[in-house]
């Protein structure tokens, strides 16, 4: 990798976080490796920016074609590898995502299908007893976060400028709704579910942790070791818990802000059987 | 009866669109007859939190239809999207109805009660006024068809106008069958977005024919996106998914089909990717093609 280029958050914090134990020089756009967490061995993805892929609205930190498969690809060589092993490795995905590849290429091609791959392999791989942390370093955007990070056991993210999770990017959402920017940040100080900010979505008892006090460009080593620790604790105490996101809708701050959902999931199971002989 | 619609030809006499029909009727007309019974119906009135804070009216089922009943004598659940509320967009309300009718029938199936879960998608994705919450609910139902798709088909129908675009075309695309007519169109993002994101040079959004030759019904099922390309009629569309059910789980899902799809992606020339290319490299390599006339 070319020297001069500055470093894209994911690629930071994967090197912070695997480099060392990464070995040979992982391959854009979807860097993947095995690396020590704590007292095990865990798997580390990151979706880096790619100057030469030969898909030309594919070449920043976006979920493409090949991203998309790729991430499966790196996802279920664990799950095959630890198919008979009585523990499985945690899976770390390190979230630094602008958005989906928008271009004619990527529909026509079936983008929305290597995007579900990834979604698939995630979602597989936590059923399997993988515990699945998604650490998010820089935007957690729309489409690319569910394909990478939104089906993991755990959502983390620092409390650092740059950090920010949405369904479409600030400009384009204002376009669509025919509001300015600013007004659609006041909007998002109201309506918790409108808002980019990491604070906002734990609100929504979507977040396990914000951790303060990183910096998210420059970490110290002192700040690196620190989240490599809550992402040790993170992993154990996943493994521990459901493989499905049941959890979601399980904290004080989801029976508050979420409550339509849990409203809905409750009624509908006692209408379920209704009428049947069961 | 006067002489007049005796004699219509019988092809178009016979006609009985599912695209004219609003989501609870679609819903009705999957199941088999008279056994249509629908959870969380108007008279619950559970509707969006968020939409009137922002001014805007709610409607009572909030744009998701869900009904139990049974598809050829088996349990069986329908999650219908209505695309005449909010352009068929996922918010929490309408999400989660869908998240819940799939958590419970895989906690049935786990149970040893098989239920055959359908989807028929008509959704722009996410609603944009219940942005991070309208996403959060689309992981969970994506999460849903990844558990449940183990133990019973999940069947997916894409019938148009709107189509099936973001994050739920995600969800689609996990779907063990897709069902599509000519009219449906599926992709992850709508031709205007690509448009304003990428500029006209890349895709033109007005024109109409270039879109569904790119993203059309014929076009996915032809390459493999989709299983089985059917007329609007909902005889023929009711019996499309009374069949990707009878043809069972398979093997690997077309999203697990990793390697196959990379090798099929390594072949492929950026610079002249047009929807014929398409068809000769994906075409016949689809893992669908005999299924795909079961019942044309």
């Amino acid at each position: 990798m070319n020297e001069t280029t500055p470093l894209s958050r994911g690629q930071r914090w994967f090197r912070a976080l695997a480099g060392d134990a990464a070995g040979n020089a992982p391959v854009s756009p979807i860097w993947y490796a095995d690396a020590p967490l704590c007292d095990e061995s865990a798997r580390f993805i990151a979706v880096v920016p790619d100057a030469d892929n030969r898909f030309p609205r594919a070449r920043e930190n976006v979920v493409g074609l090949e991203q998309g498969w790729r991430l499966a690809r790196a996802v279920r060589e664990v799950v095959d590898a630890d198919a008979r092993a009585e523990r499985r490795r945690p899976i770390v995905a390190i979230v630094d995502v602008k958005g989906q590849a928008y271009g004619y290429r990527e529909e026509t091609l079936g983008i929305h299908l290597a995007c579900a791959a990834a979604v698939d392999a995630y979602a597989s791989a936590r059923l399997a007893g993988h515990p699945i942390v998604a650490l998010i370093v820089g935007p957690a955007m729309s489409g690319a976060f569910l394909a990478h990070g939104y089906q993991a056991n755990r959502i983390l993210a620092l409390d650092a400028p740059g950090t920010m999770v949405h369904a479409m990017g600030k400009e384009a959402a204002a376009r669509v709704t025919r509001r300015c920017v600013e007004a659609l940040d006041a909007l998002g100080e109201t309506i918790t579910p409108m808002s980019y900010s990491l604070a906002a979505f734990a609100k929504l008892g979507l977040l396990d942790r914000l951790i303060d006090g990183v910096d998210a460009d420059a970490p110290t080593d002192e700040q690196v070791a620190r989240v490599r620790q809550i992402l040790a604790d993170t992993a154990a105490s996943a493994r521990c818990g459901p493989s499905d996101l049941s959890r979601r809708l399980d904290s004080d701050t989801a029976r508050t802000t979420r409550a339509a959902s849990i409203e809905v999931r409750r009624r509908m199971a006692m209408q379920w059987d209704a009428g049947e002989s069961a | 009866m006067n002489l007049a619609s005796t004699m219509a030809a019988p092809h178009f006499a016979a006609t009985d669109s599912f695209i004219e029909l609003a989501a609870r009727e679609r819903a009705r007309r999957l199941l088999d007859a008279d056994t249509f019974r629908e959870l969380l119906g108007p008279f619950d009135r559970i509707t969006s939190p968020w939409l009137p804070l922002q001014g805007i009216v709610c409607q009572a089922d909030d744009g998701a239809i869900v009904a139990r009943g049974t598809i050829d004598g088996m349990p069986a659940v329908v999650a219908a999207i209505e695309s005449a509320f909010q352009g068929g967009s996922i918010g929490e309300v309408s999400g989660s109805k869908i998240a819940a009718a799939l958590e419970l029938a895989l906690r049935d199936c786990e149970r040893g009660k098989i239920v055959r879960p359908v989807i028929v998608f008509e959704t722009g994705g996410v609603r944009l006024q219940e942005a991070n919450l309208g996403l959060a609910v689309i992981a969970e139902i994506q999460a849903a068809i990844v558990a449940l798709r183990r133990y019973v088909p999940v069947v997916g129908v894409i019938a148009g106008m709107v189509g099936c675009f973001g994050g739920m075309s995600l969800a689609a695309a996990l779907c063990t069958r897709l069902i599509m007519t000519r009219q449906g169109r599926l992709g992850m993002n709508g031709p205007e977005v690509i448009e304003q994101e990428a500029g006209i040079e890349e895709l033109d959004a007005s024109d109409r024919r270039r879109i569904w030759q790119l993203i059309g019904g014929e076009q996915r099922v032809a390459t493999g996106l989709a299983d089985t390309l059917v007329d609007d009629d909902a005889q023929v569309i009711g019996a499309a998914v009374r069949a990707a059910f009878a043809a069972g789980v398979p093997d690997v899902h077309r999203s697990e089909a990793v390697e196959r799809y990379l090798s099929l992606l390594s072949g492929v020339t950026p610079e002249t990717v047009t929807p014929e290319a398409m068809r000769a490299l994906f075409g016949g390599a689809s893992s669908n093609r005999d299924e795909r006339r079961l019942d044309r």
